[in-house]
């Protein structure tokens, strides 16, 4: 569409053309979208002035959805059909889904990743976690009114490659571009400027609502790199509220057996939780059955029921120093991210080991945002942001089944990425004409305790002795952390080779199928939102057509002048009819005008190109 | 600095402007891998389309790759004896010394039977401290003599070394596991 406009590779059509990019922590209990205003970062609030959105989605029985504070509110009495912590379930099937059936869902086991039955029909993590996307989206495009370019979007460090996969695809289904998945204790560091201090090792704290992720990160030479990561995947603030919760529910003599029970227990354990970060006493009150409970609790009381926690935690932390091989005294600052930081003890706990006060200035629950805002800003090529430099490393080894279900590390992890790596196998049989290619991740020797990325089987191998063929494996693993995977027998000369997606992600298909059922489900708005767009495409023509034509109008002849004048009128009428005109004509009008001055654009180019060209010649003399 | 212009097949020497011998310096190695990489890592062609995307993802890799080569040792060894048209083969050519032998049974023995720290300390003490000496007479045949084919033959004894070392790590580990 932007036909006239000429550009440099690597360089922004015009620097003065601002791209608008975003950072969005898309979060276990809540969701945020910042971006980089007037060389801020900050999140962006919605209608109401929240900047939090609750990553949490209700289905109706019209196929209509809640998403955020309304689903939210509902979700103690429409448990099953409210969609809370989602990103636990992220490239996840059931049986990795720590204590399944105490959560109000109904699972269903699709092949690959997990869905939940609703009233809407079975959902996917993947879809949902897109609603939740395609509401910062939009409220980022309702903040700037524009278009978005394109956002960076935080996943744990601890995330694998089909979690990893999966919140692309999300993505993808919420029609963002993906300029870059960081990680979220990098965003931290980013977003405290970390980059700008003084070099040396840098660790994040990032307890948050579902995960626990703890990084080292190395500064030098104003390069940020992630040279350690681990944590625990299954730890987080729910986990607090739900030993709360089982312990009011204890107290009390009550239990909490129906779905909304649950879910109404486990929301006032929070509130109480969140005000025992600031007061010795709070009550947990809520409605259970019939009746109605209130349980007076102590801080002492959550401190020594989530000691345990925090202390796994700290162990992580251990792993992770040792790991390294460097030692808490080498840290030379700590960043706490994710709301449960908030807590005394926590801090207590991260300062008792470093020997020094953690980082708490930022909010906690918006740091990861922010920082995700600055490297978009970055990433988008905006003035003023070229010099951040993330390295990162894959969290999790990635290697291939071998004989005896052992497992062969192709990768470790703490590698840096990108990376691309081959290893050498060969036949077990005389005569073998295939192989089967097992793609693990995990840190176990053993294939059962590792998670299954993919299988593929190199097939038409010529008939060998045992171990006379040469199947070389080759791993890619893209700056996102994501891997792509093929083989081939090198002797034959006969070069067989598949390229895999891990299992875990969607198919092209299944994607073009969601997308297709998120238009039919929401064809009212699709059709305003298509409107909109047009119109936006259209008048962004009209002022580059018009540009073009006052710099370079001298081109055309006297009836091409005319003939795209005519254009520009055909276009500026349909959209005088927007309130009535679909879309379509939009589209139609401005499609003829693109058309109608492409020998314009040719020739342009054609001018361009002969004045850099003299500009050069006038550099060499 | 000025230098000939790179190409994806240069050796890792020439990519990361090191002088081709095993003595380096680990901060050098560090800083010219953040250096190539502020050059060609992708996200610096984030707005510049997918051809000029891979480009950058296939350069970044090798930068990575080489900078895992020249940081280890042996890695860096074996590259050395390959570049000197002396691969060092190590899965045919796995023919030792009788002493070296000996030696690694004894260590594989002392492991078997070593069942805490108070015994693996020791044996991880010793074996690093053989792994230092290997290291240093490499170093020798490599940088001094220019003896490939006996620095080919040190390195496959390294890696024997280093694989008894990965598995007292390893037990190090499991005690220290059992006693949490």
């Amino acid at each position: 569409m932007a036909l006239l406009q000429i550009s440099e590779p690597g360089q922004t059509a015009d620097p003065h053309q601002r791209r608008v990019a975003v950072g969005i922590d898309l979060g276990t209990t809540h969701s945020l979208v910042a971006a980089v205003r007037h060389g801020v970062a900050e999140c962006l609030p919605d209608a109401a002035g929240q900047v939090i959105l609750p990553s949490v989605v209700r289905y109706l029985q019209d196929g209509k959805r809640l998403i955020g504070t309304a689903a939210l509110a509902d979700a103690a009495h429409d448990a099953r059909n409210t969609v809370v912590s989602v990103k636990r379930f992220m490239g996840r099937s059931v049986s990795d889904v720590a204590q399944a059936s105490k959560l109000p869902y109904e699972w269903v086991d699709a092949p690959g990743m997990l869905k939940l039955r609703t009233v809407a029909g079975d959902k996917s993590p993947v879809e949902v976690s897109a609603e939740i996307l395609a509401v910062l989206r939009q409220r980022a495009e309702d903040s700037f009114d524009d278009e978005l370019f394109g956002a960076v979007i935080t996943v744990p460090a601890y995330f694998d490659d089909a979690q990893r996969q999966a919140t692309k695809d999300a993505a993808q289904l919420a029609r963002i571009n993906v300029l870059r998945l960081i990680s979220e204790p990098t965003a931290a560091a980013i977003a405290y400027g970390l980059e700008h201090g003084s070099e040396g090792l840098y660790a994040v704290y990032d307890l948050g609502g579902g995960t626990f992720d703890f990084s080292l990160l190395q500064l030098s030479a104003g390069v940020f790199e992630v040279i350690a990561t681990g944590g625990d995947s299954a730890l987080g603030g729910d986990d607090f509220d739900a030993l709360l919760a089982e312990h009011a529910l204890a107290k009390a003599g009550a239990q909490a057996l129906s779905p909304q029970d649950r879910r109404a227990v486990l929301v006032a354990a929070r509130a109480a939780k969140e005000k025992l970060s600031a007061a010795d006493h709070a009550i947990l009150a809520c409605p259970l059955g019939n009746a109605e409970v209130a349980v007076p609790l102590q801080r002492s009381e959550l401190e020594s029921l989530v000691e345990p926690l925090i202390r796994r935690s700290m162990q992580a932390v251990g792993r992770v120093l040792s790991d390294a091989r460097v030692t808490a005294a080498d840290v030379q600052g700590v960043v706490m991210v994710g709301g449960s930081t908030r807590m005394p003890a926590v801090v207590a706990a991260v300062e008792k080991l470093f020997g020094r006060a953690p980082l708490t200035d930022l909010n906690p629950d918006e740091v990861v945002a922010l920082g995700a805002a600055i490297q978009a800003h970055a990433l988008a090529g905006n003035a003023g942001a070229q010099d951040l430099l993330l390295l990162d490393v894959i969290p999790l080894s990635l290697g291939l089944e071998t004989m005896g279900g052992l497992v062969e590390h192709v990768i470790p992890r703490n590698s840096s990425i990108p990376t691309a790596r081959a290893q050498d196998f060969t036949t077990f049989k005389d005569g073998q004409t295939a192989i089967a290619i097992h793609v693990v991740q995990g840190e176990r020797d053993l294939v059962a305790h590792c998670r299954s990325l993919a299988r593929f089987e190199l097939r038409g191998i010529p008939p060998m002795v045992a171990g006379a063929a040469r199947v070389r494996v080759n791993f890619q693993v893209d700056a996102d952390g994501l891997l792509a995977v093929d083989a081939q027998e090198l002797t034959s000369g006969v070069a067989a080779s598949v390229t895999v997606k891990p299992s875990y992600g969607l198919a092209d298909d299944d994607i073009a199928r969601m997308l297709n059922d998120s238009f039919t489900a929401a064809e009212t708005d699709m059709a305003e939102r298509a409107r909109r767009e047009a119109q936006v495409d259209a008048e962004r023509l009209l002022l580059a057509t018009q540009a073009a034509l006052d710099a370079d109008g001298d081109l055309l002849t006297q009836a091409q002048r005319a003939e795209v004048a005519r254009l520009m009128a055909t276009v500026v009428e349909r959209l005088a009819d927007a309130q009535t005109a679909d879309a379509h004509a939009i589209v139609e009008a401005a499609e003829q005008l693109a058309k109608g001055t492409e020998l314009l654009a040719a020739e342009r180019m054609n001018r361009g190109i002969a004045q850099a060209l003299t500009g050069r010649r006038i550099d060499d003399i | 600095m000025s230098r000939a212009p790179l190409r994806l097949d240069s050796d890792d020497f020439e990519l990361f402007g090191l002088p081709r011998q095993f003595a380096q310096g680990a901060e050098l190695i560090d800083r010219r891998r953040r250096e190539l990489l502020a050059e060609v890592h992708p996200d610096r062609f984030a707005s510049a389309g997918g051809a000029a995307q891979r480009l950058a993802s296939q350069w970044a890799s090798r930068v990575n790759e080489a900078h895992r080569r020249l940081k280890d040792p042996i890695q860096r060894a074996m590259q050395l004896c390959l570049l000197g048209g002396v691969p060092v083969d190590t899965e045919r050519n796995t023919a030792m010394p009788a002493a070296f032998l000996t030696e690694q049974m004894q260590w594989h023995e002392a492991l078997d039977e070593a069942q805490d720290d108070a015994s693996l300390n020791p044996l991880a003490i010793e074996v690093k401290a053989a792994e230092q000496k290997r290291l240093a007479q490499l170093q020798d045949l490599l940088d001094a003599q220019g003896d490939l084919a006996a620095a080919a033959q040190a390195i496959r004894a390294l890696l024997f070394v280093r694989r008894i070392a990965e598995h007292i790590a390893q037990k190090q580990r499991a005690v220290a596991e059992q006693r949490q």
